[in-house]
């Protein structure tokens, strides 16, 4: 099935001696959207005829919009910091993975139509006209960005490459040239309630066969709520983690949590769905959409507090976003953060002896972390500085008995990407998926090594699918990833304590 | 659109090749769909892609992972009721490989 070069690890990580191999990866391209897939989300159906002109007024809007973009746009000195930052250029070695050339992308057909001296100049100070080649151009490029950030983290303006690589997909959008694995999932988000496309009677099913299961495994009646009106919280949650592993133990590790803490709590069919691929697509459009199911179902069901569950991307957008585009959360109870994640929750309820948790339930097991890039580099937990990496390391320690770290290069707000996100978790773009995650297989790899690590906790439904698919190229056993709240799962003492 | 040809009847499918109308599945299609897919078909095999079926005709959607062990550990035994055992079955992964040849859509999200 794979005709490329699994890239080798190296027996030291964060030192890369990467190839530079111009075009490696000009032939990979996403499946293009159907009409079926992007006029549900407003966008053309396919290529429009006068596209060129309707590109560069979409730009234009952009850029006046979002004042940070033609910041980012206007202040790249070619310094060179972040060239080899990327994940997609450590791992392919096509220089236009290298986040200044991807921006460049952008920035030249920007030069040329909007500032004095590319319209005067043209070519000589790197200014491009928008032809159907730089637009192929784009369109594969731009589908090699996972919007991680971590190259911004290195620039020294500060340059977000993610909000270029966003900006790039929504005026190719608007001219009807949208990715099909993204715009598909966002018009199911409208048409069901979330990415999967399951409808409430699955759904109901699901969560059913999981109180069975618990109740089997455990004795003790914990429940999975759906659309239970006058409960205290909402949990919103991928709904990845209804349907594959290891995602569902970490839903079952959450479900734990809130029945040993004595609260009540419901799931939504309605905002069934963490996750907001409207970010992906860089579309305020779709996200405001698809956030506002969120408030939807907290107002009709009539809630105090909405928690998330543990998916890296909606963190982001209820971290930083959610006031912003579904707000004001007046309703809700104020002496709760709106919104929670459920690693602060559980992190609290371990803290003051709310619930107990046993290590040695997880014994033989040594767990590192993937920090999730949107997690990591896009949001906070808790109320100190640095809580999103302290918080879930705690959280993890409490239930196993030995914990690592990876290379400091490679963690906390240095962390890399998985490979799979910004919406590229599409069996079209493996061959990326798979180069991209050298970066952390080869970090992995070493405390497997020297530490005898033999687990890796992830927050992120993307996350863990990509490793789960990734890790068998890389001669690691896809078992080897779990949930946090699985290891919570395992290491909850049910049925003492309560509060 | 690209099809399948099953003497002399044509069943279209997308890019990744999963059929447009779950419908206008036969097993003479699952069964050529297997072979492309390098999977030689034992009963164990028929027993998931029944089960498949039965599950997207009531819920239009395929099952959870949970869901599929569950009825998997049902029919053939606890033992092989664990997603290890799905993935010695369908070493693509029981959601998106016995899917396509059970003829259902292919699952999209963050999996």
């Amino acid at each position: 099935m794979v005709e490329f070069q699994i890239p080798v690890l190296n027996d030291v990580p964060a030192e890369f001696d990467t190839k530079f191999t111009p075009g490696a990866m000009a032939h990979l391209k996403p499946f293009l959207a159907k009409a079926d897939h992007n006029v549900p989300l407003g966008f053309p159906g396919e290529l429009v005829d006068d596209w060129q002109k309707k590109a560069i007024d979409r730009m234009g809007d952009l850029v006046k919009r979002y004042r940070s973009l033609a910041v980012y746009l206007d202040s790249c000195v070619k310094c060179g910091s972040c060239a080899d930052k990327c994940h997609y250029f450590l791992g392919t070695g096509d220089p236009k993975n290298m986040p200044v050339a991807r921006q460049d992308l952008f920035r030249s057909v920007y030069r040329r139509y909007f500032t004095p001296t590319g319209r005067v100049f043209g070519s000589l100070v790197g200014a491009r006209d928008l032809t159907k080649e730089v637009l192929d151009e784009w369109y594969s490029y731009f589908h090699q960005c996972s919007q991680c950030r971590r190259c911004s983290v290195f620039c020294p303006y500060g340059i977000d490459t993610a909000e270029i690589s966003m900006a790039a997909r929504d005026v190719m959008d608007h001219i009807g040239v949208g990715m099909k694995y993204c715009n598909e999932i966002i018009a199911k988000v409208h048409k069901i309630g979330n990415n999967l496309g399951l409808p409430k009677p699955a759904l109901a099913d699901t969560l059913e066969g999981l109180e069975e299961d618990v109740q089997d495994g455990t004795g003790h009646p914990v429940r999975f709520p759906l659309d239970v009106k006058g409960a205290d919280i909402l949990l919103v949650t991928p709904s990845a983690d209804f349907f594959a592993e290891p995602h569902v133990d970490g839903l079952i590790g959450y479900a734990k949590v809130f029945h040993q803490a004595g609260v009540s709590w419901t799931m939504s069919s309605y905002a069934s769905e963490a996750g907001n691929f409207g970010m992906f697509i860089g579309s305020y459009e779709q996200m405001y959409k698809v956030s506002n199911r969120i408030r939807k179902a907290a107002l009709d069901l009539g809630v105090k507090r909405i928690v998330f569950g543990e998916c890296g991307h909606a963190w982001r957008v209820a971290y930083s976003f959610l006031n912003t585009l579904a707000g004001p959360w007046d309703f809700l109870d104020p002496a709760y953060p709106v919104p929670q994640h459920i690693i602060e929750f559980t992190y609290d309820l371990i803290k003051r002896g709310g619930i107990k948790v046993d290590a040695e339930a997880n014994q033989g097991m040594v767990l590192t972390v993937h920090d999730s890039c949107n997690v990591a580099r896009a949001s906070r937990m808790g109320t100190m500085p640095g809580g999103q990496f302290i918080l879930p390391r705690e959280v993890i320690k409490a239930c196993v008995p030995k914990f690592v770290d990876m290379h400091p290069d490679t963690i906390g707000d240095k962390t890399f990407c998985c490979g799979g996100g910004g919406g590229l978790l599409t069996d079209d773009l493996m061959e990326l998926r798979i180069k991209g995650a050298m970066p952390r297989m080869e970090a992995l790899a070493q405390v497997i090594r020297d530490e005898g690590v033999t687990h890796m906790a992830a927050m992120c439904a993307i996350c863990k699918s990509q490793f789960t698919k990734v890790l068998p190229y890389y001669g690691m056993k896809m078992e080897m990833i779990v949930s946090v709240h699985g290891l919570v799962s395992n290491a909850i003492q049910l049925g003492t304590n309560k509060i | 659109m690209p099809a399948y040809e099953i003497g002399g009847k044509s069943f279209e499918h997308d890019e990744e090749g999963y059929i447009l109308d779950v419908n206008v599945w036969t097993e003479e299609l699952a069964a050529l769909l297997a072979e492309k897919e390098g999977i030689n078909m034992t009963s164990e095999h028929w027993e998931v892609v029944n089960f498949l079926r039965e599950y997207y005709n009531e819920y239009q959607i395929a099952p959870a992972v949970r869901v599929l062990t569950k009825a998997v550990a049902k029919k053939m035994g606890a033992d092989k009721g664990n997603n290890k055992y799905l993935y010695e079955l369908f070493p693509y992964g029981p959601g998106k490989q016995a899917c396509k040849i059970a003829g259902l859509p292919k699952p999209t999200g963050c999996i």
